[in-house]
């Protein structure tokens, strides 16, 4: 039994269907990571589990309760947290409070109107923000407003985002798309370094490099079907994941 | 002090200096003399000053921090003041009841308008606003007649029942009052050639300022004010952080209702009638130039945007050809007549025409509002001395 059991799940934009009976287990502590060429459906499936959109047919379980019908906010707080492909983050506001905003909504719930205290007479989540912040290495950066970062230093912070709510499954839409191979690295450093913490993490991911460094299982997806199945070693040596996906190239 | 930081604090108290002794500020002029037009110092207009401050602080808290802009402000206005009438009318001419079930009755209207308006954002929010803000203008300009007796506005009469109060006081309606001091009681000091007038609805609507005021100050730097300031950063963010987005924007708007209620309230507190022009969508209109010539999302701009809006309606509209004559009366009469010819369509009943090329201007230039430009002064004055550090909340808000 997985924390995440996807079953049996279909989903049809018109005439294309892109998802097609996609059945996933993801263990618990685990890397599970999503593979396939564009186009696939793999987005589209990360959508499915974080309420952004509901498949036409089949289940999404996590420890044991739907995620099918309700809203994001509440399947973040089941404790589902997403990296999205381009960083979503509150560009306006500083980096601590960027981190503060999610360790709030871990402390206080979907909603709380406390308007009374101030933000800064909030010692402990302040204190846990710059923690996280610290651990992506951006505690130095954290009065610049979340705007002026690069890219990669807006997704480490939107992975501290993630991270400062102690989520039990991460979700990460292709975390190092765009990066130099250094930053690639770095990323891959960071996600080792919180593999540590036992978060089950879902990537998705093009690059290989990352793939194989980090994931323990990998699915493979292609034209909205899991056409593979199984541990690196043997996704590597698969003469169906090389013609669907790697175009028969060697690895 | 008050829990507030060193920043803050120093804000409040500023504020608190200006409203105390803003009767002697704005009459910088002696009685009598040319430029008496243009003080500013009457308890009326002071009055106005405070009120539409309020109303803008609270404008602000929807619109500052959140980025819904609603078109329908005015209607909570307006509710408030027919509450308020009300109050008078059937209880006592103290205005306490009054203001309370002002706030009261425009936060019960703004929870149903804002139920309904945010299940939309953007234009469409925009839209279900003035749309029930005009529906409301309407409702109370005809259909809800016996409640707000028309085009002819509420007022008072003598034989209104007033049972904790008295009806009337020998054949008149007894003035609006604070547990017995009127509101129109004023104090006038004479020095030299300057008269100040210190009235007590004033210094009432000081009062209330001035909680607005720090309440607002509070809500801008608490939890609650970050998380409506991640509404406007990135909603869809929010939402994938377990953060509902909805009651928050319900709470922002319901509170900025109630702003707007005491606003009404203090309204009639001071003057005790209530129009159905005054929910009209200018009103609604005025609001958001207020908030945004002052600076959106500031905590003291949408207070500067109210008395420099109030001032020009007041003031600027005054002027008029003769006094122009007057000024330019050393100039040749041909350059005379040409100079007031091409002032004229400027000043007197023209004051939104100059009105409307300095909002431009701003909104150009300084998208910050007058907040912006200020901090611009203060940067180039600092710039001078070395130094220039840029403080968090030093980031001008976008005009939206």
């Amino acid at each position: 039994m997985g924390i995440l059991e996807v079953n049996d799940v279909n989903k049809r934009f018109g005439g294309l269907q892109a998802l097609n009976s996609v059945t996933l287990d993801v263990e618990e502590g685990k890397v599970h990571a999503i593979i396939g060429p564009n186009g696939a459906g793999k987005s589209t499936l990360l959508n499915c589990f974080v309420g952004r959109l509901v498949p036409d047919t089949g289940t999404v379980m996590f420890n044991g309760q739907s995620l099918l019908g309700i809203k994001p906010h509440e399947i973040n707080q089941t404790g589902v947290s997403r990296v999205f492909q381009t960083p979503e983050i509150f560009e306006e506001m500083t980096l601590i409070e960027n981190v503060m905003i999610p360790a709030f909504a871990h402390r206080d719930g979907a909603f709380k109107v406390n308007f009374w205290g101030g933000v800064s007479e909030e010692g402990e989540v302040g204190d846990r923000a710059e923690a996280m912040l610290a651990q992506v290495d951006l505690a130095d950066k954290k009065d610049t407003l979340a705007g002026s970062l690069s890219r990669g230093d807006k997704r480490r912070l939107e992975l501290a985002m993630c991270l400062v709510q102690e989520p039990k499954l991460l979700l990460l839409d292709e975390p190092t798309a765009g990066m130099s191979r250094a930053d690639t690295n770095n990323t891959i450093d960071l996600l080792k370094r919180i593999g540590e913490m036992g978060i089950t993490k879902v990537v998705i991911e093009h690059d290989m490099h990352v793939v194989f460094s980090l994931a323990h299982k990998i699915s493979v997806l292609a034209q909205g079907t899991v056409i593979a199945e199984g541990l690196p070693d043997e996704i590597k040596g698969d003469p169906r994941v090389q013609e669907a996906y790697l175009g028969g190239a060697h690895v | 002090m008050l829990a507030l930081d060193k920043k803050d604090t120093t804000l409040f108290l500023i504020v608190l200096a200006a409203v105390i002794f803003a009767p002697f500020l704005l009459n910088p002029f002696p009685e009598g003399s040319e430029l008496a037009q243009f003080n500013a110092g009457y308890p009326d207009l002071l009055q106005r000053f405070l009120i539409f401050g309020i109303f803008a602080i609270g404008f602000n808290i929807l619109f500052g921090l959140t980025g819904y802009l609603s078109f329908g402000h005015a209607a909570f206005l307006g509710v408030g003041s027919y509450a308020g009438v009300w109050m008078m009318k059937l209880l006592t001419m103290n205005v306490v009841p009054a203001i309370l079930m002002s706030i009261v009755f425009a936060g019960l209207f703004s929870l149903l308008v804002g139920y309904i308006s945010l299940r939309r954002s953007g234009i469409y929010f925009s839209i279900l606003t003035l749309a029930f803000a005009q529906m409301s203008f309407a409702l109370a300009y005809s259909v809800l007649t016996p409640i707000t007796n028309g085009e002819t506005g509420l007022q008072l009469a003598l034989d209104d029942p007033r049972v904790l109060g008295v009806s009337q006081v020998n054949g008149s309606i007894p003035p609006t009052n604070l547990f017995g001091l009127p509101m129109r009681e004023s104090f006038e000091l004479t020095m030299g050639g300057w008269v100040f007038t210190f009235n007590a609805g004033y210094y009432l609507c000081a009062v209330f300022m001035m909680v607005a005021f720090y309440l607002a100050i509070r809500i801008f730097r608490s939890p609650f004010g970050m998380m409506l300031r991640a509404v406007k950063s990135n909603q869809q963010r929010m939402n994938y952080t377990g953060l509902n987005s909805r009651p928050y924007t319900l709470a922002a708007f319901v509170i900025s209702g109630m702003y707007a209620g005491l606003a009404g309230g203090l309204m009639v507190a001071m003057d005790p009638l209530a129009g159905a022009e005054r929910m009209q969508w200018t009103a609604s209109g005025e609001v958001v130039l207020m908030t945004i010539l002052g600076g959106a999302g500031t905590l003291i701009g949408p207070v500067l945007g109210a008395g420099f809006i109030k001032y020009f309606e007041n003031i600027f509209s005054k002027i008029n050809d003769n006094i122009l004559h007057q000024w330019f009366a050393f100039l040749p009469d041909g350059l005379e007549d040409a100079l007031v010819f091409v002032i004229h369509p400027f000043i007197g009943k023209g004051w939104h025409l100059t009105l409307g090329i300095m909002f431009m201007l701003i909104v150009i230039f300084l998208p910050g509002g007058i907040v912006e430009g200020f901090r611009r002064l203060a940067q180039i004055g600092r710039r001078g001395t070395g130094g220039g550090k840029k403080s968090a909340d030093a980031v001008p808000a976008p005009a939206e």
